[in-house]
């Protein structure tokens, strides 16, 4: 894997209050080029809240995020759309708008020459494109994520940050999604997602970080954080990591229901 | 649902065309005094410069009456549908408009108030403070709708009806200390009337009407990034905050100046976009020059059905459109409830 010197984003001592709760409490993380990193934890952890800052949404009370060398309270709005794409839970859509007209969103305000063909070949490459003439509030949940995917790629962001983007997804859209993710991953982008299912981010993350109560509980390459030992303590339920065969990786289990 | 069928923007813009110049010579030779078809371009290359020709009465009745009504309605009807256009992109919601809001509630204030304290004799008098009301109540609004840096539409709407409310005790209140004189000119604004077009009126409203409409098309693009709503619109380079302050001072510009002229004719800014959307899309490049187009011909329609419908007595065209208008609204409001909800 391609590693460089400075990574693509990185965060460094992030703590946010809300309402006088601590949210997140001294969280570090950095992403390379060419690299899925997955954000995991239990509901309430502060996910979706350290995916915020790191998107530059929400400022953190200490710490800061820096884009490659630059701190990300130097970056505009405009040039933080060209370095980041940012995937929400779900987006909805004011007016009749078409798929087509939805993934051009991901061009933003001033529309240019080569647009049309970032937009057609995220289309194509998330299997949209027949849809095109579809209007977006009209599709199916699934189908809206597909789409939102598609927008998130036309946007040719070097770092893509998704909020559960196979959250809404059966099994056999989720590991098409995340064959499209790996392979952007491949051509040199950087990918941090935040995950509920941790099967998802064993099969397919570089690394993971656990989040636990706001505070960094466990991080590292998946098989080796990914342990019943570590689960069991932080979903703070029994839970088991077992083998099925050779050809796919250790897949994690609730524990057993009768004790 | 999902089968899409719309229409060529070039289509539209021609069919646009076509009924306006149809209904600006119905316009033109209807009424109290019925000028023929032919009299109207006689009329038209002799000039405004009185004459004494056998043809003196429609002359008169064209340059004085009629020419700078059908201006007037094209100017303030494109004006109130673009700015419904803009205020429903930047919120996000169909439902809003100047009128519902409150931003022509609180322009009509300002010119109740300037006829009670006796500014009507005052060249431009009304004018003003109605520009000022709007101005102030479109302030308002967007301020008490923000929580948390964010502007919220169900505060928004509520806030438009609070605002309305008080806009009606005003004038309310100006009737009641106001002399029979007074009174008859604060029931046109609360009413909405072309009646009192004048070539000075038109004056006014149509460069702020350029202005206004102009600086719309620049954000036609924003407007249709808007639609992810503020988060998503944020993250592919809308800088939000900035565009509503801009957008909202626009919508400000175009409708106060509108109700300075005419008073209150509301419904013109939400029926013309939606019967717009549903013909072109939602995309708003296309949207805000044909809804300039079709708010001229609705409201020269309007005012033609208004004043010849119970001729020889004028009905208050703002009396109209909310007879039309406000059945429109509850549909909308019923067809958005029913299908997917975008109040959020």
């Amino acid at each position: 894997m391609n590693h460089e010197k400075t990574p693509v984003i990185k965060c460094e001592n992030i703590s946010v209050v809300r309402a006088r709760k601590e949210i997140l409490c001294d969280i570090s993380l950095h992403a390379n080029k060419g690299e899925l990193v997955a954000i995991l934890g239990p509901n309430g952890a502060g996910k979706s809240t350290l995916l915020s800052v790191l998107a530059g949404d929400l400022q953190s009370e200490t710490g800061s995020v820096f884009f490659g060398d630059k701190p990300v309270t130097e970056v505009t709005n405009r040039e933080l759309a060209r370095l980041r794409a940012v995937l929400p839970q779900r987006v909805t859509v004011s007016f009749p708008y078409t798929v087509a007209e939805v993934v051009e969103m991901g061009r933003g305000p001033k529309l240019g020459a080569k647009d049309e063909d970032l937009v057609e070949n995220a289309m194509q490459r998330l299997g949209v494109a027949e849809m095109r003439n579809r209007l977006y509030r009209t599709l199916s949940i699934g189908e809206q994520a597909r789409v939102s995917m598609a927008r998130i790629l036309a946007q040719d962001t070097q770092l893509l940050l998704l909020d559960e983007p196979t959250a809404v997804l059966d099994i056999g859209q989720q590991e098409k999604l995340m064959q499209i993710v790996r392979s952007l991953v491949e051509e040199g982008r950087t990918v941090i997602a935040v995950f509920h299912d941790l099967n998802v981010a064993m099969s397919f993350a570089d690394r993971v970080i656990l989040l636990q109560n706001g505070r960094h509980a466990a991080s590292g390459t998946p098989r080796e954080t990914l342990t019943p030992e570590t689960l069991s303590s932080i979903y703070e339920h029994k839970i088991d990591v077992i083998r099925v065969n050779d050809d796919t990786g250790p897949v994690v289990i609730p524990g057993p229901r009768r004790n | 649902m999902s089968e899409l069928r719309r229409l060529n923007s070039r289509t539209v813009a021609i069919v646009l065309s076509i009924a306006l110049v149809i209904v600006v010579f119905n316009a033109l030779t209807t009424g109290a005094y019925t000028i023929r078809f032919g009299e109207v371009f006689t009329v038209l290359f002799q000039g405004p410069a009185e004459t004494s020709d056998a043809n003196s009465i429609s002359h008169a009745v064209f340059w004085n009456v009629r020419l700078p009504r059908v201006a007037l309605a094209i100017v303030v009807g494109a004006s109130l549908a673009v700015a419904g256009v803009v205020m429903q992109g930047v919120f996000r919601n169909p439902l809003a408009e100047p009128a519902t809001v409150g931003v022509s509630g609180g322009a009509a204030v300002g010119a109740v108030i300037a006829i009670t304290l006796g500014l009507s004799k005052i060249t431009l008098g009304v004018q003003i403070f109605a520009f000022i009301g709007g101005t102030l109540a479109t302030a308002i609004v967007y301020g008490l709708s923000r929580v948390d840096g964010k502007t919220d539409v169900v505060t928004l709407i509520l806030t438009g009806i609070a605002i309305n409310a008080l806009s009606g005790a005003l004038i309310g209140l100006a009737v009641f200390i106001a002399d029979d004189d007074q009174i008859r000119t604060v029931t046109f604004w609360s009413l909405g009337s072309l009646g009192l077009a004048t070539w000075r009126a038109v004056a006014v409203v149509l460069p702020l009407a350029i202005i206004g409409i102009a600086l719309s098309t620049k954000f036609a693009r924003t407007l249709d990034l808007m639609a992810l709503g503020d988060r998503s619109a944020a993250h592919v380079g809308v800088p939000v905050e900035r565009v509503r302050l801009q957008t909202i001072a626009i919508v400000g510009l175009l409708a106060s100046s509108a109700v300075a002229a005419t008073g209150i004719i509301a419904f013109v800014g939400l029926i013309v976009p939606h019967i717009l959307r549903l013909v072109l899309g939602p995309k708003h490049r296309d949207l805000l020059w044909s809804s300039a187009l079709l708010g001229a011909i609705v409201t020269l329609l309007a005012d033609l059905a208004a004043r010849t419908l119970l001729a020889p007595a004028e009905l208050p065209l703002g009396v109209l459109t909310a007879l039309i208008g406000a059945p429109f609204f509850l549909w909308l409001l019923r067809k958005m409830r029913t299908s997917e909800s975008t109040w959020s």
